[in-house]
């Protein structure tokens, strides 16, 4: 069984689908496109899809990744048009590899967020933040699905810097100026998202924006030792279907 | 002018409500033309949820026809729920639409879907976040024209006050007339204001505007006479009904929300009306003659659905789905089709005979036989032959006998509860027929592994049925009944555990009985209702009877007048100038024959027993088969 990564966006209003939204809207749509999806067997069969991670309701992403077992080889391209088609507007689908081996959630250790902040302070923000990044921990509480937990932000942060910019927001022409967090942060259990970072700037430095802020995931995956910077997760994967053509697969991801 | 988009101020507020998807739109199929492309806008509302109101045909079939005429524009709106109402109120956000988040009080119409009564308050939130004065009489020119259209419509004398206008019957072709007379109205520059408008609309008798309507009451109350007040109206509005399906195929763009809905699956009417007589169904009653789309359009329409949509589940839909004439045919050429496509098929049908087990089995031919679902509606062979369903016990034990032996391990029968002349022994009545059910079930299988669920619902008494008249049973009955029967299932040591038992208490039937054949003045108590607060009275955590009672009392309204008393022949009733079609002689005839325990048969199978809807409607049965056959699919 061929399996294909998906590489897609959540974007604008339907930053509003919950992870349940966007697998339903998924399974239909690879139905409208006609992808030959495999399905588990048993009485009542479910297509063969799985997701990594998915962003929070409400949190627009511009990396969220999916993974489809398919009963006939598919060129990815292919499906990247026909299932990019068949979504509406606003779930697009950035990019389709064939997979090669090693799980792909392994690969996603990484998040980088952008929060945007209409009205607010700009240098309160950055007083925030260096007392954010000078604390040792951070201990913040979040009511989740098994009650209210308390656990650290801080340490899975990794990166986090305010700059200035203009909210761009639905359909207003001229954006309001608004400050900008990005956020570089590790996935840990309990995750930490980004409104615990936020959470933790309120803690530390009373820091709290006046509107709800306007979250999206740039991009997740593995993060280079060297450099320290964020890789494309699917980059193994065509590294290693261009070396199954080149060569032996093994030496490409070693290299 | 173009009209502005309130999204902008709408999602500051979403990440503080539950399930902000249901307000955003953008779903597939879904249109969003230019404003100024238009000049007729319509908005369209179900005035429910909307995970219950985007399934809904009659809106999806209305949306599509209008966005496909030129320069006429049609979006949706839902009822919000509580916690975006008071969020909208706080920041001034107004009722706005889904599709282009438009404010609805920017439209030339708003049309309002009622396929029950308990959306009346929902309608008054609607208005009043639209910025709509909630009085049809206090609008002004800028405000959208108010037409109630769906099965309710058929008596909206409760909300009168409310609506400009309202609509009986089918809407496809009505709402294309009324799109045009408002479009030549508008290029001629209004003349005579919003009021000509209605005007123009009630003369053509094919909308229903109340406030053209006088309605005198006799001092004790009954009505006295209800009579136009102006010489252009006719004395009588009547319903529309499409004739020729065929050429009606919609929707053909079917609408795939994001959000989760009460109904994921694409649906296809595979015909309208229904003449089997069940007296307490309003439904049947008002949608006659019968009209079968062929069994080639439905082939068509679901192969484009299924395309269209991605859906994976199509649900022919009917008031009695077994009950086409080819559905044989049609039910082996969809499974042949889907076979081995993770397609499922469902049909939605309660009919007692075996050959609705043979539907069932083709329709469950690669899935499991989970559940069936029978409904003689009535616990002994009297009641049921007082609402004319004509099932024999023998017929009931050896269609469940059979649905047994074939596999199906769930059967679920509906009943009925404070029908016309009911007495304990017939709900008691229930109780036997399970257990002979289950007694039956266990020596045809040999296995104890079978259950059934009885489930009660209570009878309001509709307009334009023949238990019009009836006296509808107080909820203290009702409640005494089913707690009775609950006992006699529970308490039966060889049984009890094989049955399960649903319903609900009384006293919402009760308020739906005052909604269903109330008069202008329930119009108070609707408003009383909702001002205390009153919203979502279908759902259950928000429904409230007591305030239902209170608002009544406060608007000098008594319920048991409007529900529990039994009207005299002659007794003007709220709706009599609303036409269905039905013969109010016959209507009667039909309620005297009930009580007497007479039956009617079906008139697709028998000859015509004048019930009047045919002569009067200008319509006839059309009913195959056609003999055709659906050729398998080259795709998939
Ligand atoms: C599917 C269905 C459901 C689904 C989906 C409901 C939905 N949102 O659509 C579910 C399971 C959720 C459901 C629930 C209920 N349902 Co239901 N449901 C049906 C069913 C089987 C099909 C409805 C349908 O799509 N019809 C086809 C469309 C095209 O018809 P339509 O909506 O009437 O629209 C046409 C006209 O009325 C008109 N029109 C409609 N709106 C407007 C508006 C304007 C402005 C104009 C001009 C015209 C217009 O134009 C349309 C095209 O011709 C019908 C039976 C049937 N076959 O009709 C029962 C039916 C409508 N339901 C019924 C009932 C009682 C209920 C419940 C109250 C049950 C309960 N006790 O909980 C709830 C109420 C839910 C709610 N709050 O709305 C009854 C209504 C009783 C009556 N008045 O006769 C029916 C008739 C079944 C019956 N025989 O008793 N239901
Ligand atoms: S008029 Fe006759 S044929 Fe037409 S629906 Fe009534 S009984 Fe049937």
């Amino acid at each position: 069984m061929q399996r294909l990564r998906v590489r897609y966006a959540k974007r604008g209003r339907l930053r509003f689908t919950s992870h349940r939204d966007i697998s339903r809207a998924v399974e239909r749509a690879v139905r409208r496109a006609g992808i030959p999806v495999a399905y588990s067997a048993g009485f009542s069969p479910h297509p063969k899809i799985s997701y990594a991670g998915a962003a929070p309701t409400g949190v627009a992403s511009e990396a969220e990744y999916l993974e489809i077992g398919v009963t006939t080889p598919c060129d990815p391209e292919q499906v990247r048009f026909g299932l990019d088609e068949s979504l509406p507007p606003g779930l697009d689908v950035l990019d389709v590899v064939e997979a090669g081996p090693g799980g792909l959630a392994d690969r996603l250790e990484v998040s980088d967020w952008e929060v945007r902040l209409p009205g607010a302070d700009r240098e309160l923000a950055e007083v925030a933040a260096e007392k954010f990044l000078a604390a040792g921990t951070v201990e913040v509480e979040r009511l989740t699905k098994k009650g209210m937990r308390r656990f650290d932000a801080r340490e899975a942060v990794l990166g986090l810097t305010v700059s200035e910019g203009t909210d761009r927001t639905a359909a207003q022409v001229h954006g309001q100026p608004c400050v900008i967090l990005r956020m570089v942060v590790r996935h840990m259990t309990p995750a930490v998202r980004p409104d615990d970072v936020l959470t933790g700037l309120r803690l530390v430095a009373d820091f709290a924006p006046p509107v709800p802020p306007e979250v999206t995931r740039l991009a997740q995956g593995p993060l280079d030792a060297r450099t320290g910077a964020l890789a494309d997760p699917l980059d193994l994967d065509r590294d290693n279907t261009r070396g199954g053509e080149a060569g032996p697969a093994s030496e490409h991801v070693a290299g | 002018m173009p009209v502005e988009s309130i999204f902008h101020r709408l999602e500051a507020l979403l990440p503080k409500v539950q399930k902000p998807i249901q307000y955003v739109g953008g779903e597939l199929n879904s249109t969003v033309k230019d404003w100024d492309s238009a000049d007729v806008r319509w908005a369209l509302m179900y005035p429910d949820a909307y995970e219950v109101g985007l399934p809904n045909q009659g809106v999806a079939i209305l949306y599509e026809i209008l966005n496909e005429l030129p320069a006429t524009l049609a979006e949706r709106t839902y009822a919000v729920w509580p916690d975006l109402e008071a969020l909208m109120r706080a920041e001034g956000v107004p009722q706005f639409t889904v599709d282009a988040h438009r404010p609805v009080r920017a439209f030339d119409v708003l049309g309002v879907s009622f396929s029950t009564e308990l959306g009346y308050t929902n309608l008054l939130t609607a208005l009043d976040l639209a910025g709509i004065p909630l009085e049809a009489v206090r609008r002004g020119e800028d405000d959208p024209i108010v037409i109630a259209g769906g099965h309710a419509a058929f008596n909206p004398e409760p909300i009168a006050d409310f609506i400009d206008a309202a609509v009986l019957g089918d809407g496809e072709q009505i709402s294309i007339a009324i799109t045009e007379v408002i479009r030549e109205w508008k290029a001629e520059g209004r003349p005579g204001g919003r009021d000509e408008l209605l005007m123009r609309l009630a003369e053509s008798g094919g909308v229903y505007v109340p406030k053209f309507y006088d309605v005198d009451y006799h001092p004790d109350g009954r009505i006295k006479r209800v009579a136009p007040n102006r010489a252009e109206v006719p004395w009588r509005v009547h319903k529309h009904t499409v004739m020729d399906l065929d050429e009606w195929p919609y929707p053909k763009k079917p609408l795939v929300p994001l959000a989760e809905t009460v109904h994921e699956r694409f649906s296809v009417e595979i015909f309208r009306g229904c003449t089997r007589g069940c007296r307490f169904c309003q439904a049947g009653m008002i949608t006659r003659p019968v009209r079968e789309r062929s069994i080639t359009t439905i082939g068509a329409m679901v192969e484009n659905g299924v395309k269209e949509s991605g859906f994976n589940e199509v649900g022919l839909l009917s008031l009695s789905s077994a009950d086409h004439s080819e559905i044989g045919d049609i039910a082996k050429g969809l499974a042949d089709r889907y076979e081995g496509t993770n397609t499922s098929l469902s049909l939605p049908s309660t009919r007692v005979d075996a050959f609705n087990i043979d539907l069932a089995n083709e329709f469950s031919r690669n899935g499991r036989r989970s559940g069936l679902t029978f409904a003689p509606e009535g616990g002994s062979e009297r009641m049921r032959k007082v609402i004319n369903k004509m099932v024999t016990e023998e017929d009931l034990i050896r269609t469940v006998t059979t649905a047994y032996s074939q596999g199906w391990r769930q059967v679920k029968l509906y009943f009925m509860c404070g029908l016309p002349t009911e007495t304990d022994e017939d709900v008691l009545g229930i109780a036997d027929l399970a257990k002979k059910v289950i007694k039956a079930g266990r020596e045809a299988t040999g296995s104890r592994d079978i259950r059934c669920t009885v489930s009660i619902g209570g009878f309001v008494p509709k307009p334009h049925t023949p238990f019009q008249w009836a006296g509808q049973a107080d909820h203290e009955t009702v409640d005494r009944r089913l707690k009775a029967l609950r006992d006699a299932l529970r308490g039966d040591k060889e049984y009890g555990r094989a049955i399960g038992y649903r319903y609900h208490d009384g006293k919402p039937s009760i308020v739906e009985g005052l909604l269903s054949r109330g008069d202008r003045r329930v119009g108070a108590v609707i408003r009383a209702v909702w001002e205390d607060g009153g919203r979502f009275d279908g759902w259950s955590e928000h429904f409230s009877y007591e305030r239902w009672m209170a608002a009544a009392e406060k608007a000098g309204v008594d319920v048991d007048w409007y529900t529990t008393r039994e009207r005299e022949e002659n007794e003007v009733l709220p709706w009599d100038h609303l036409d269905a079609g039905l013969d109010r002689e016959w209507l009667w005839q039909d309620w005297q024959e009930a009580i007497s325990g007479g039956e009617v048969e079906d008139c697709r199978w028998t000859p015509c027993y004048d019930c009047g809807v045919c002569p009067t409607m200008g319509t006839e049965i059309q009913i195959g088969p056609t003999g055709r056959k659906l050729l398998p699919l080259t795709v998939v």
